[in-house]
């Protein structure tokens, strides 16, 4: 495997004694994470599958700051990003969500998003928006796509089929320099032949790039044949984590085998 | 004859001042989705600034920018209030209309009524004072006109610079602007502060017209400014591609068009609150209709991915 987990080097993103419970001392009061210890090393491309409500959406939006954590550390190359609005965080991280609409601006062309994820982290101020050198770069990562959009970047992304727009979510996301890919079931909302191109493609940019991942899926599939570390989420814990080798010995009936279990014990 | 052409002046004069307002209403409006009622206060806040600086001196022309610059803190006050304390939209609005009556009662000297007349205006210093004298009776509708040419060239051209797209991108999809590591709060205050500006804007040029500034001259503005946006933008969305804010423009023509007409058949002038109100109610309804209708026919590009 070419992007073997760096386990040994420093820690990317450190998630150190979390807690977090949802609507607290109400009737809907739901303890998620109890001193949960979480780390992802450069280069590690993390696959995480778990039954609903396991706390895989959480777990990213504590690392993205759009959810916060009742205590503990988060921490980014050693630094402590706790506090840090969700904004400032977005600065260095790539997100791709489940709903197409999310991580695009349906009424804007697809030249003004990407003239704007092009200056993400960077000052906007009154130059004009789009830079008019740039529009070729743009054409040409769109090609990249083989989905035809290099000829229509003067239509509103809107009117792009979802596959379509999660695809140019993906390339907008990771235009500029990131520290980490972060994709919550990016793939879900689509149909199956869509979903397919959208993870190969995502598995593309992912080698090309280098870029460090964390990817939460339902496909069982992608999170065995994708990445190169496997984490199974449950009840706010980590109950599978496997990288390298390990997670190469996982298989999908195996996977499954281990869901029909928990869901045994959890009296279903 | 006589009548019908002054009436259609005044028309036209009173339009493009409302259009001033209407222009910022698009903004905050249709481009960030808030519908702002500060703007009640900010519009006759505009009037008294202007009140109070001709009667201590300054500049006119130098009135319009200060009259911008306070509806502009006070638009600051909205997106604060609403960004920073997470105060519903409507109530933000309404708490700094409210607390605008003050303010304004205060720059006005603590009279409803400030007057200026045979004070120098934009219409007869600068460049109103350029204008040739065969058009001396329009000279007011003439300064309207190249205000109102001059904001929304502004405007149009702020949109497309970087920080205009992001305004766009804001009121689309927050989360959008999160993601390219921008505050969408920040975004929103700049919005509502350009909003406001336009608004006092629109204050400072009507009071210069009637040269006097009445505090109670916001009564209804929001309701004005709305209705010219929106009947603006769903009658000529389907002639097709306009700016927005030629559409504010031919909205709030259309609309003073509108009241004026139905002045002119008798209708008493205590009725015009009502109809004003009646008319928003038309467009809204008549827009919820048009949206479907774009729903309906919209071509969607189906190429699977
Ligand atoms: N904003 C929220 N408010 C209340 N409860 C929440 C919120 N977000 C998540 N939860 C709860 O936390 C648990 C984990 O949710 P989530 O992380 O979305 O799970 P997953 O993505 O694994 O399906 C669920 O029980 C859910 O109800
Ligand atoms: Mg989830």
């Amino acid at each position: 495997m070419k992007l073997d987990a760096a386990v040994g080097t420093a820690p990317l993103v450190s998630l150190e004694h979390i807690y977090k419970r949802f609507n607290p001392r109400s009737v809907n009061e739901t303890v998620l994470f109890q001193d949960f210890n979480f780390r992802i090393y450069p280069g590690q491309f993390v696959s995480i599958v778990g039954s609903n409500g396991s706390g895989k959406t959480t777990l990213l939006n504590l690392i993205c700051g759009s959810v916060i954590e009742d205590s503990g550390n988060i921490l980014i190359e050693g630094r402590k990003i706790n506090g840090d609005p969700e904004y400032l965080r977005a600065a260095r991280i790539g997100r791709v969500f489940q709903d197409p609409s999310k991580g695009t601006c349906a009424d804007l062309s697809i030249l003004e998003n990407m003239a704007l994820a092009d200056r993400k982290g960077k000052t906007f101020g009154l130059f004009p928006g789009i830079n008019r050198k740039r529009i070729d770069d743009y054409r040409a990562m769109l090609e990249q796509l083989r989905l035809g959009l290099e000829d229509k970047i003067h239509i509103p992304v809107g009117s792009l089929s979802g596959g379509q727009r999660q695809a140019l979510a993906m390339l907008i996301a990771t235009m500029t320099p990131i520290d980490l890919l972060v994709l919550d079931e990016h793939t879900a909302a689509l149909d199956p032949k869509s979903s397919d191109t959208v993870m190969e493609l995502t598995d593309q940019v992912v080698r090309s790039k280098g870029l460090t991942s964390i990817m939460v899926t339902h496909n069982l599939r992608y999170a065995v044949e994708y990445g190169n570390r496997l984490v199974m989420m449950h009840e706010g814990r980590a109950i599978i984590d496997a990288a390298g080798d390990a997670k190469a010995g996982y298989a999908i009936p195996d996977l499954l085998k281990i869901f029909n279990e928990i869901s045994i014990e959890c009296g279903n | 004859m006589g009548i019908a052409l002054s009436l259609t002046e005044n028309v036209l004069r009173e339009g493009f001042v409302y259009a001033l307002m209407a222009i910022g209403v698009f903004i905050t409006y249709k481009i960030l989705d808030f519908p702002d009622l500060s703007v009640d206060g900010t519009f006759p806040l505009g009037g008294v600034i202007a009140a109070a600086l001709i009667n201590a001196g300054a500049d006119p022309w130098l009135t319009l920018l200060i009259a911008f610059a306070g509806g502009a803190a006070a638009g600051a006050v909205t997106g604060l209030l609403h960004v920073r304390l997470r105060i519903t939209n409507l109530l933000s609005g309404i708490l700094v209309m409210t607390a605008l009556w003050s303010v304004n009662l205060i720059v006005a000297g603590g009279k409803a009524v400030v007057q200026f007349f045979n004070r120098p205006t934009i219409f007869s210093t600068g460049f109103g004072a350029l204008v040739s004298a065969s058009f001396y009776a329009q000279r007011k509708l003439i300064v309207a006109f190249v205000l109102v040419m001059a904001l929304k060239l502004i405007v149009d051209l702020f949109l497309t610079t970087r920080h205009g797209l992001l305004l766009r991108a804001c009121g689309n999809n927050a989360q959008f602007v999160v993601n390219l590591g921008k505050d969408p709060g920040t975004v929103k205050i700049v919005g509502l502060m350009i909003g406001n500006g336009c608004a006092a804007l629109a204050g400072c040029v009507l009071a210069q017209i009637s040269e006097n500034a009445d505090v109670n001259a916001g009564k209804g503005m929001v309701v004005m400014a709305l209705a010219a946006v929106i009947i603006g933008t769903s009658l000529f969305e389907r002639f097709g591609k306009f700016k927005g804010t030629t559409m504010a423009i031919f909205g709030a023509i259309l609309y003073k068009a509108a009241l004026q007409i139905a002045l002119s058949l008798g209708l008493p002038p205590n009725y015009l609150k009502l109809l004003m109100a009646a008319v928003l109610t038309l467009a809204l309804v008549s827009k919820e209709f048009g949206a479907n209708e774009r729903y309906v026919t919209g071509k969607e590009v189906t190429d699977e991915a």
